[in-house]
């Protein structure tokens, strides 16, 4: 599988997103349950792209690590970006209305998670999960 | 460029290639009896000869760990791979690199150079075998999972009511296999009630401890009630030692008393029951 | 937009979710079903999730105004059929929803509801 570009510009977008990670995750042989929380995690992902970050992208693609195989998923906007990664991450933390769970309940849901982020330059989540 | 412990060797190869390949090709096939096409083989081969005589004309020729064999590393490592999984034995799929040497050998002129190459070829035929071994050890540890799901007895105690037995040390990944597996059967037997007994376990960690605390709340979730029964008084020392809350959660001392529990909140009458059954 | 439809079953109302939520799919249905209490005078409420192959942070959030809501009108609220997967995922993802009522399956769900049903548990 190829590397899928998919925008997220509004709430059919994100279920979009979630269809995508879903069909990699089968793909990649991922348990059921692992491909619960990854598909999960993308869709908190998806969600603060469109509602924090003004709208952006995701980028879904099949990986390997020896025999290995996992996803990988980039969410990606270019919206004000976020000032305290840390305090971000925090559960029970939001600037919105949220429950500020979703930044460190994905962390939580996957294997390998990384933000790149500097106020006013966007924000960048990558994260992957690979099968057992 | 040829770098100068192997003299004009790799030029005098590259020359001989087709018939290096054909000699090096056969003494493979008669190891392998035939289960892999000759094609296949000769696709396998010619790309590893490429790849180790390019590595062996850079400055790192000698050194089979540095970058320059990146590529036959990364080849080897598949070959051993696919031979692993094919079933072949480890002398089966050395032979498949060692043998390069005798087709060297056969089909060019060589000089004392040619021990340095021979070296090479050790080297690479030992790191073949190594990433066999790794394979294997992927086989078994996958297997073993799979022994372990069969060995998770969830069994079922009453209309309603199943039980898990755990007995021996709970590592976190069986944990969460047995758990998982629970979870499935409360959903296929239309059970509310499950008992999470754990009189033969000796002794929990917080992550196994945590992974119950999960368990108990993911079934509470679906419409279910966890019981644990059997906990030993290490394990109570644990679990308050680590702070971790057990909260509101149901534990009775044995698995009977648990029964007896889940059977009264069902609202079975047990005098009753053993009555209709002749008891 | 698409609507999740709510059956009035006696006393009770019913949502059996079958297709892949949208966010705004899921603010509506807080509304109707808000809606469809004080119109009915329903007393209960049952949110079957038997389909849904994920909650996340927001459905899961909107599970846990419904059951508020209705509570303030007088209803409770009961969600059904969460799979396995889905609740080892919301746990993770640090969700336990407390205060919200479920059950196995929607029959059980409804029973848990019936007057006489709700004392078994
Ligand atoms: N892509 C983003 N761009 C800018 N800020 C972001 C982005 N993603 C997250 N944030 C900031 O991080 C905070 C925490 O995000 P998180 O997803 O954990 O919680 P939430 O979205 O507020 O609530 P929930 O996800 O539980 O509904 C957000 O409130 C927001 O301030
Ligand atoms: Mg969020």
């Amino acid at each position: 599988m190829t590397a899928q570009e998919l925008p997220i510009s509004g709430d059919a977008d994100v279920v979009r997103v979630r269809q995508a990670v879903r069909a990699a995750a089968v793909e990649a042989k991922l348990s059921l349950v692992d491909q619960t929380k990854l598909v999960t995690a993308a869709s908190e992902l998806a969600r603060n792209t469109l509602t924090y970050g003004g709208g952006g992208g995701a980028v879904v693609e099949q990986v390997t690590k020896g025999l290995r195989k996992g996803v990988k998923a980039v969410f990606h906007d270019k919206g004000p970006g976020i000032a305290d990664v840390a305090q971000a991450l925090t559960d029970g933390f939001t600037s919105g209305s949220g429950m500020g769970l979703g930044l460190g309940g994905a962390r939580r849901l996957v294997d390998e998670f990384a933000i790149e982020t500097a106020p006013g330059d966007g924000t960048t989540v990558t994260v992957v999960k690979w099968a057992r | 460029m040829t770098s100068e412990p192997f003299g004009d060797l790799i030029d005098r190869c590259r020359a001989a290639e087709d018939d290096l390949v054909r000699r090096w090709r056969a003494d493979v096939a008669a190891s392998l009896r035939g289960r892999i096409s000759e094609l296949e083989l000769d696709k396998e081969l010619r790309e590893l000869l490429d790849a180790v005589l390019s590595a062996v004309a850079t400055a790192d020729g000698a050194d089979t760990r540095s970058a320059a064999y990146g590529e036959v590393r990364a080849l080897l490592v598949d070959l051993s791979r696919a031979r692993a999984l094919q079933g072949f034995s480890p002398r089966e799929t050395a032979i498949s690199v060692f043998a390069l040497k005798r087709a060297v050998r056969e089909s060019v002129e060589v000089g004392p150079e040619f021990t340095a190459f021979s070296d090479v070829i050790d080297e690479l035929g030992l790191f073949t075998f190594e990433s066999y071994a790794k394979t294997r050890e992927e086989v078994i540890a996958n297997q073993a999972e799979q022994l372990l799901e069969l060995a998770t007895p969830v069994v079922k105690l009453w209309h309603g009511v199943v039980a898990l037995p755990l007995v021996g040390t709970l590592d976190s990944a069986r944990a969460q296999v047995v758990m998982e597996k629970l979870l499935q059967t409360l959903v296929d037997t239309g059970s509310e009630y499950a008992i999470i007994d754990i009189t033969g376990v000796p002794a929990v960690d917080t992550q196994v401890a945590q992974h119950l605390l999960k368990t108990i709340v993911a079934a509470r979730l679906m419409g279910a009630e966890c019981i644990i029964s059997g906990i030993r008084p290490q394990i109570a020392q644990t679990i308050v030692a680590l702070g971790i809350e057990f909260g509101d959660i149901a534990t009775k001392a044995t698995l009977a008393d648990a029964l007896l529990l889940a059977l009264g909140r069902i609202g079975v009458d047990v005098t009753a029951e053993m009555s209709k059954r002749g008891l | 937009m698409e609507r999740l439809p709510i059956l009035k079953i006696g006393q009770m109302l019913l949502v059996s979710i079958q297709v892949d939520l949208r966010d705004d799919m899921v603010v509506a249905l807080q509304e109707d079903l808000a809606e469809r209490i004080v119109e009915t005078g329903a007393r209960g409420v049952v949110i079957d999730i038997t389909a849904l192959d994920i909650v996340d942070s927001f459905t899961g959030r909107m599970l846990a105004t419904i059951a508020a809501l209705s509570r303030v009108l007088d209803a409770e609220t009961v969600v059904v059929g969460m799979r396995p997967a889905v609740a080892i995922t919301l746990v993770e993802l640090g969700l336990s929803l407390d205060g919200i009522k479920t059950a196995l399956d929607v029959e059980r769900g409804i029973r848990l509801l019936s007057p006489a049903g709700g004392a078994a548990r």
